[in-house]
């Protein structure tokens, strides 16, 4: 059965190599998008995670920013970690993980071309289901298009 | 004096017979092989995941069938559950029994298209195509009988299922469950030593066990290439861990050990349907749930083994009668990562084998 790590050892002992950068939150782990890689890094290549398969990437628009959910799983141990970063929504670029886990890759791509989120050193980062020069990105909640008139 | 060449470049698609759907493959060619390939995609895109954010939960489920049309019940799955997780939603035994039997019909259903197509694109022509559908179209009578529709059948409900199995399903089923293995064997003897298949498909587009892991691959793609990783053993949702079966995996990761994963795996089905028939108990098909449902804000993610893979929904409520937040982990785009290094390198003639062996659904890539 796939078992969630626990919250607080895991933040106990990213404390140690990463600071206050990494920190418990909801069912996971929160941390900012400069020390993203070298946490995800830390999680992929240290032994007792081995998290050698990145599950699923996920982008959610809440009011004040975006945030981006990568549900990390360990095929060796059968468990899971959450990993969640917060990005400005002004400023929205995050480190791209591609280099890490190829899996990223096409995930990336998908929340760069619907929520217009960069992805920093990414390989190939262009639109992928919607056509270029399409304009906006329609999973923000101020998306607004004519089928449904004001953005609702 | 040396002839002057220059890389050629071929679009394969978008609407193409071995394209499976609306795809894509622009590929350079020097002479017969691939240097690159550049799959494009999109052609299906409605954006279910923003359409998800103007419905009510409910009113969601169809729109989760016409992500994978070729299994449309297990794609339902994965959202049920992910609102059954966030509102606690319980389900009675009976409906989890009905579940796992209609999914693993659907499974049978899908990969009989899957093997029956791939056969296509490398030129048994409609031959085995026909064998396949021949048992297609019996699991496709079973899922009418219960749900009244053909290929979307709006199955799941939170909480249960549409409807209960009408008297005359389970004699049906019987039957179905009697004949099937003999034509599984059928086509193994058609098809295990079959020159053409052995030869295009042998070790051609070998996924290596690193590679299908650092790329997020799922189902018969991971498996294939030797890694025993099936959601139903290794994180066993609903009533799966009552039941026995096999996890078939290749050894090499070509395209014959995806095609045999899969032939496995329906054999594996059958026993499952088997199991589930025997120990199903009579009760409610459906439990019970509020009219209206509005999970407390919070986010859930559930996930099942589809016949591509591991398919997760993810989503997120903010207390609303609509969801804030819906995503979709698809394996078949997940799947797709490893084309372009399956591709590169091979004959024009077995990026179309190898691209079948992958068995995408252009539904659930696009979304």
């Amino acid at each position: 059965m796939t078992t969630e790590l626990s919250i607080s050892d895991t933040a106990a002992r990213l404390k140690a190599h990463f600071g206050e950068g990494v920190a418990p939150a909801g069912d996971g782990l929160a941390t900012s998008p400069e020390l993203l890689p070298r946490v995800a890094g830390y999680l992929r290549d240290t032994a007792g995670f081995d998290f050698d398969f990145l599950d699923m990437m996920a982008a959610v628009d809440y009011a004040d920013r975006f945030e981006l959910v990568y549900r990390l799983l360990s095929l060796k141990h059968n468990h899971t970690l959450t990993l969640r970063v917060n990005c400005d929504k002004n400023k929205a670029v995050v480190p791209s993980l591609a280099g890490l886990w190829q899996g990223a890759d096409l995930q990336e791509r998908e929340i760069y071309d619907l929520f217009g989120i960069s992805f920093n050193g990414h390989p190939n980062l262009k639109r992928i289901v919607l056509w270029e020069g399409f304009e906006g990105h329609p999973l923000r909640k101020d998306f607004k298009d004519g089928a449904y008139g004001a953005g609702d | 004096m040396a002839l002057a060449t220059e890389p050629f470049i071929l679009n394969i698609g978008p609407a193409h017979p071995s394209t499976h759907g609306v795809f894509r493959m622009r590929t350079t060619l020097d002479g017969e092989v691939i240097v690159d390939v550049e799959p494009v995609f999109g052609y299906l895109h409605r954006g279910i995941e923003k359409l998800c954010e103007r419905r009510t939960y409910k009113k969601n489920i169809p729109l989760t069938d016409r992500l994978d049309y070729v299994s449309a019940i297990n794609n339902n799955w994965p959202y049920v559950l992910a609102v059954e997780q966030l509102a606690g939603i319980q389900v009675p035994p009976r409906a989890e029994y009905l579940r796992v039997i209609m999914s693993e019909l659907q499974r049978i259903a899908s990969h009989l298209l899957a093997i029956g197509s791939v056969m296509n694109d490398m030129g048994i022509f409609f031959t085995a195509f026909m064998y396949m559908f021949r048992e297609r179209e019996k699991i496709i009578d079973l899922l009418e009988m219960v749900t009244g529709q053909r290929l979307l059948y709006n199955y799941m409900r939170f909480g249960g299922v549409s409807q209960d199995i009408p008297t005359e399903f389970l004699p049906a089923l019987a039957k179905f469950l009697k004949v099937m293995p003999g034509y599984l064997d059928e086509y193994d003897q058609m098809l295990a030593e079959n020159e053409i298949l052995l030869s295009r498909m042998k070790g051609i587009g070998i996924l290596k066990p690193q590679t299908a892991i650092g790329a997020s691959t799922s189902g018969p793609v991971l498996r294939g290439s030797g890694i025993k990783w099936d959601l139903r053993k290794a994180a066993p949702y609903s009533v799966y861990d009552k039941l026995e079966f096999d996890v078939p995996t290749g050894a090499n990761g070509d395209c014959y050990d995806r095609y045999r994963v899969r032939m496995e795996e329906m054999r594996q089905s059958l026993r499952i349907i088997q199991q589930a028939v025997e120990q199903m108990p009579a009760g409610k098909f459906q439990g019970r749930v509020p009219l209206r449902i509005r999970p407390p804000a919070g986010e859930a993610y559930a996930q099942i083994e589809s016949p591509r893979g591991m398919l997760g929904c993810y989503l997120v409520s903010d207390g609303s009668e609509l969801p804030y937040r819906c995503h979709f982990r698809a394996p078949a785009f997940l799947n797709l990562t490893v084309l372009r290094e399956l591709l590169i390198g091979q004959k024009l003639a077995d990026a179309i084998v190898i691209f079948g062996s992958i068995d995408i659904s252009m539904g659930e890539v696009d979304r």
